[in-house]
């Protein structure tokens, strides 16, 4: 069976304004993605730990506090705490366009502003997302040595 | 091997990232091999099995009965299954909503999963995904999937105890009092299947709802054909009592056992 990409769609901090992450949720959905929605509220700590039990491929924030500039390096910084950088962040909001070089400096691997078509998205995601099945099949090599 | 080893061990243990991994390759692999090994230190955790309708509150209900056994230091694993979309292979799993609560604490481990190819609610999968979980040294496994009507069934073969969750009388779901013996009500049943009918068919619900059983329809006609056979060369098996009771006292495992069985009935795998 293929690897489906699997991503976790996550609302952090206070900002209750969670449309837009549910029509990219679905929009992922209809691209044959398995999307995890956690909803509202999120610490970066519940996400990244999510993340990891979930063994996703990629995080998608959406954050439209302003707080982004102390998020997205909080979750940066949590995964490689965790030895979890495999798993590509990337985001989405009203980011101001100095912000979202300084984010991708960091290592946010890439950010859609706000009109961002889906396709757009998706498009992206299907060309940069390594599916765990490189991961596992170098499990099953190594396990038949 | 060195390497299979270690990764086993960190299962064993219950190192949530050995963990998580491992379910992916559960999940995605037709290969048993871990498996297998990890059969040897399963079978003490008890399964339950929570379904019911969209809506029902199973999520929440799961939450709730993760919190009281937290309470009983028990470790739980938490399987949320949700359908797979048969068109476009994708899913929404949004069942951690309801449980992010639980989401920080070092004894609970929750993974959503979608149903793939399995057409019951319960992803084929499920059952491997729970030897994972059950091998990690949790106490209880909490399953949930979506079930309505006959599906349940389904999950009650992989759990211990099988709740249904019922869903809260309202307008998507009435409730209509009838006696088919006077026809007490039954015009009222009538008014509710044709007004569902109305909205189904205005939505356009009825024609996608079709559509996705004539879908499984052709796969259940394949999947009946190959399965009888099987079932007929399991039954038949010589000494399968003993073999079972090997089985349930990890002398064997299932997947050796199934393998044979595969193999001698010609279907090449």
């Amino acid at each position: 069976m293929d690897k489906k990409i699997r991503v976790l769609v996550a609302k952090p901090g206070l900002d209750g304004h969670d449309r837009g992450a549910k029509v990219v949720a679905a929009a992922l959905r209809d691209a044959g993605m398995e999307v995890i929605y956690t909803g509202l509220h999120q610490s970066p700590e519940a996400i990244v730990e999510a993340a990891i039990q979930e063994d996703v491929d990629v995080i998608g924030l959406s954050i439209l506090s302003g707080a982004h500039m102390t998020i997205f390096p909080k979750v940066l910084e949590l995964l490689k705490k965790k030895r979890a950088q495999r798993i590509i962040v990337v985001g989405g909001g009203i980011i101001p366009a100095d912000d979202m070089k300084k984010l991708e400096k960091k290592g946010v691997k890439k950010l859609f502003g706000p009109g961002t078509p889906t396709t757009e998205i998706i498009k992206w995601l299907k060309e940069n997302v390594k599916t765990g099945k490189k991961r596992v099949k170098v499990q099953k090599k190594r396990r038949r040595k | 091997m060195k390497s299979l080893n270690k990764f086993l061990k960190d299962i064993l243990k219950g190192s949530k990232p050995a963990i998580a991994r491992a379910i992916t390759i559960v999940e995605n692999d037709s290969d048993y091999t871990l498996l297998k090994k990890l059969f040897r230190s399963s079978g003490k955790a008890y399964y339950v099995g929570i379904t019911g309708p969209p809506g029902a509150g199973k999520s929440t209900l799961v939450n709730a009965i993760a919190k009281l056994l937290l309470k009983k230091k028990k470790r739980i694993g938490i399987i949320a299954v949700d359908p797979t979309s048969p068109f476009s292979g994708g899913a929404l799993l949004g069942d951690r909503v309801r449980m992010t609560d639980l989401a920080l604490n070092k004894n609970v481990f929750i993974r959503s999963m979608a149903s793939r190819g399995s057409l019951g609610g319960l992803a084929q999968k499920t059952k491997d995904v729970a030897l994972v979980l059950d091998a990690a040294g949790m106490d209880y496994i909490l399953i949930e999937t979506i079930g309505v009507g006959q599906v349940e069934l389904d999950i009650a073969q992989v759990c211990d105890t099988t709740a249904v969750v019922g869903a809260v009388p309202g307008w998507s779901y009435p409730i209509i009092k009838t006696i088919a013996t006077t026809g007490d009500g039954v015009d009222q049943v009538v008014v509710r299947i044709e007004e569902h009918r109305r909205y189904l068919t205005r939505s356009g619900k009825l024609e996608s709802a079709r559509k996705e059983r004539l879908f499984s329809r052709i796969n259940e006609l394949i999947e009946e054909r190959i399965r009888a056979d099987l079932h007929k060369r399991l039954t038949t098996q010589p000494g399968l009592k003993k073999i079972i009771d090997d089985i349930y006292n990890r002398r064997r495992n299932p997947f050796d056992v199934a393998e044979k069985i595969l193999r001698n009935s010609g279907f090449v795998f």
